[in-house]
């Protein structure tokens, strides 16, 4: 062989070598990011464990670790996610059918959309300063000195809304559910491109009107779609912390929403399933918050105990969403 | 006649569909009615899904109203107080002049001698940050290029989602991950054991850590995405030359895709900019102007959660301070978020 040939092979061999040194390199970091939720998992779970039982999904908080409990974050976990959902859906779908089926290229639409992607892009801390200002303090329209309340009787229980709505449970509901609209209106759009226009065509061809076509035809093919978008924005609003500090969520609570402490309460007076909503709350993130910060070391292997069942909640939430999306895939083919 | 030469068919037909429809209205007068009832109702649904579509604008102008009248200029009535006397409503930026809010290098609000210079709180952040994007970025990209040019497809869909599920973890989740294990079992060992630095119980690279983990899977879904838009054919020209794996990767693939991969970047960033509980649970709450990332620092985030946690007044200037921190925090994340979208579209390269 000559030298140049020599040569060519030496450098064929180097970029040989740096190609599959950039192949490891890639696979490396892609592995430890892996390995790192690997860990972390592990982590919790090995400091949860043996502090996770009964007594703790069972009582409030205590300033003894080993009495500590999630009762009170739990109830208040239930409660926003619930009324967070009420809000949202028919909010997001209903905006996400307008901007879809409805809206024409005008100005106003693209402002809209232009302002989807910001909104989505804004920290949840500020949400919360809007949700202080907008639910809590009510902008100042009310003063809180009077202690204004709307009173509806319905049948079982007096509904009584005070103006403003104060550091509530609905206030922390209402500043959640706009937290995560830009998401779920974003998710719904998507879903609804995704059905086909001859499906739009054909059901105007037999003579149904719009909102027919839509109710009858778009809507349900796009269900899929839509629920697996909002189950994931409702699992990112119960992992959200910040906000709900603003709005003013108690990180000490020994007593659950509306003092409902168990279903058979909402059962035996329904008036407490009416109070619940305007009452004091905390949620599952805020007390390990709390715990975190509490000095007496026992009290990290609470935070833990917290961490894993949030954790446990959200793969449950994600399973959910995983299994509607599959189904979806097996029956509609177009 | 002279009609029927230029269209035979066009006169009969009209006529078929006059006498047609005045077949069917003529008799029923109901169908009249209930089509334009129908009608009424379509309007009525279609004005109701505007207005949810409103909602979304509404929030943006209930987030712009509040950060700027509490922090700029306050646009509520005086209130008379129980002296008598006027007490004007004054807003953050009436009080404390934006100079001294841009210039000046201490955050004192809690102290007697109040200083409000916003530079240690944005130094903080920008720290945080900066720790975040070195981690996040690399190893965010690494595994976009790995995922959509090395992985089989069997591999990707499984990797991907798992690699998503880190952004599913609660931030509260990963700030207790850093107090409790990165700054124990990682920091002091290496950095205060093996190199002898001073590495503080609150420190801001045990939140950098967990922050840029946390913007992994961002960086990495969105990169993939459009790393896989890039056309096969450039690639296989790219091989056909004699090119490696390597070549065509950082040569043709990242680059034709770089708009992409740049916009993901500054989402990321906004992302870690705007990160709150991690924060405020590893990185501690001294604002101080520093270079040391294992000392204890506060960010624009944190200081907000920590006022709002504490009994501040109603209308103390320490109550108005966290607006005028939020506003430069909106300001900053919308910005990189305004950047990201004119990059993507502006150098977005496209191809048929």
């Amino acid at each position: 062989m000559s030298d140049q040939e020599l040569e060519y092979a030496r450098l064929l061999k180097r970029r040989h070598l740096i190609s599959s040194g950039f192949e490891w390199g890639c696979r490396i970091a892609t592995f430890s990011a892996l390995l790192f939720l690997g860990i972390l998992l592990l982590g919790v779970v090995w400091q949860a464990w043996g502090w996770l039982d009964t007594q703790y999904l069972t009582s409030f908080d205590s300033r003894r670790p080993k009495a500590a409990g999630l009762l009170a974050g739990l109830w208040g976990t239930f409660w926003l996610i619930l009324f967070t959902a009420i809000f949202t859906v028919p909010i997001g779908v209903g905006a996400a059918i307008y901007l879809e089926e409805y809206a024409r290229d005008s100005w106003f639409t693209r402002v809209i959309k232009v302002n989807l992607a910001n909104l989505a892009g804004v920290p949840s801390i500020v949400y919360g300063m809007l949700g202080v200002t907008a639910f809590v303090r009510m902008f100042g329209w009310f003063s809180a000195v009077d202690d204004l309340r709307i009173e509806t009787y319905l049948g079982f229980g007096t509904l009584a809304i005070p103006l403003p709505l104060g550091r509530c449970l609905l206030a922390g509901s209402c500043t959640l559910s706009l937290l995560i609209l830009p998401i779920v209106i974003i998710a719904s759009q998507e879903a609804l491109r995704a059905v086909p226009p001859s499906i739009r065509h054909a059901s105007y061809a037999l003579g149904a009107t719009k909102w027919q076509t839509i109710r009858h035809q778009v809507l349900p093919a796009a269900t899929p779609g839509i629920s697996t978008g909002i189950i994931l924005s409702l699992s990112r609003a119960m992992g959200e912390t910040a906000p709900l500090i603003m709005i003013g969520a108690l990180t000490y609570l020994a007593f659950a929403p509306g003092n409902l402490n168990t279903p058979m309460d909402g059962i035996r007076d329904p008036q407490l399933i009416l109070d619940a909503p305007f009452d004091m709350f905390t949620s599952i993130p805020i007390q390990i918050f709390n715990w975190v910060g509490q000095p007496k070391s026992e009290f990290q292997h609470v935070a833990a105990a917290g961490s894993l069942v949030l954790l446990v909640l959200l793969v449950l939430f994600n399973a959910t969403a995983i299994v509607i999306r599959n189904r979806a895939q097996k029956r509609i083919t177009w | 006649m002279k009609l029927s030469s230029d269209n035979p068919f066009k006169k009969e037909t009209e006529l078929a569909t006059d006498t047609q429809i005045e077949a069917v209205i003529a008799p029923t007068g109901s169908l009249q009615r209930s089509a334009s009832l129908v009608r009424v109702k379509e309007g009525f649904i279609r004005t109701i899904l505007l207005a949810c579509a409103g909602v979304s604008i509404l929030t943006t102008i209930g987030i712009i109203f509040v950060l700027f009248s509490n922090a700029v200029y306050d646009v509520a009535p005086d209130r008379i107080g129980a002296d008598g006397k006027v007490k004007p409503n004054e807003a953050f930026f009436q009080i404390v002049s934006p100079v001294e809010f841009l210039t000046e290098t201490r955050w004192t609000p809690q102290y007697a001698e109040k200083h409000f210079g916003i530079l240690p709180l944005v130094c903080g952040t920008l720290m945080i940050s900066g720790i975040a994007a070195m981690i996040g970025i690399p190893v965010g990209l690494c595994s976009a290029v790995y995922l959509s040019e090395y992985a089989t497809p069997r591999a990707r869909s499984i990797i991907k989602p798992v690699l998503e599920v880190l952004a599913g973890i609660p931030t509260v989740v990963y700030g207790y991950f850093a107090l409790v294990f990165v700054t124990p079992y990682l920091l002091k060992p290496l950095i205060q054991d093996v190199l002898g630095f001073d590495v503080g119980v609150f420190n801001a690279a045990s939140a950098g850590i967990v922050v840029g983990i946390m913007i992994i899977p961002m960086i990495s879904s969105l990169s993939e995405d459009v790393l896989r838009s890039v056309p096969r054919s450039l690639r296989e020209a790219a091989y056909a030359l004699g090119s490696t794996r390597f070549d065509v990767s950082t040569k043709v693939v990242v680059p034709a895709a770089l708009s992409g991969i740049i916009a993901s970047f500054l989402l990321a960033i906004a992302r870690a900019i705007g990160e709150t509980m991690a924060v405020t649970i590893a990185a501690g709450q001294t604002a101080v102007v520093t270079g040391n990332p294992f000392e204890s620092v506060a960010t624009m985030t944190s200081y907000i959660v920590n006022v709002s946690l504490g009994d501040t007044e109603l209308g103390s200037i320490e109550e108005k301070s966290i607006y005028a921190v939020g506003l430069t925090l909106f300001m900053m994340t919308l910005a990189m978020n305004i950047i990201s979208q004119f990059v993507l579209r502006r150098f977005r390269e496209v191809y048929n």
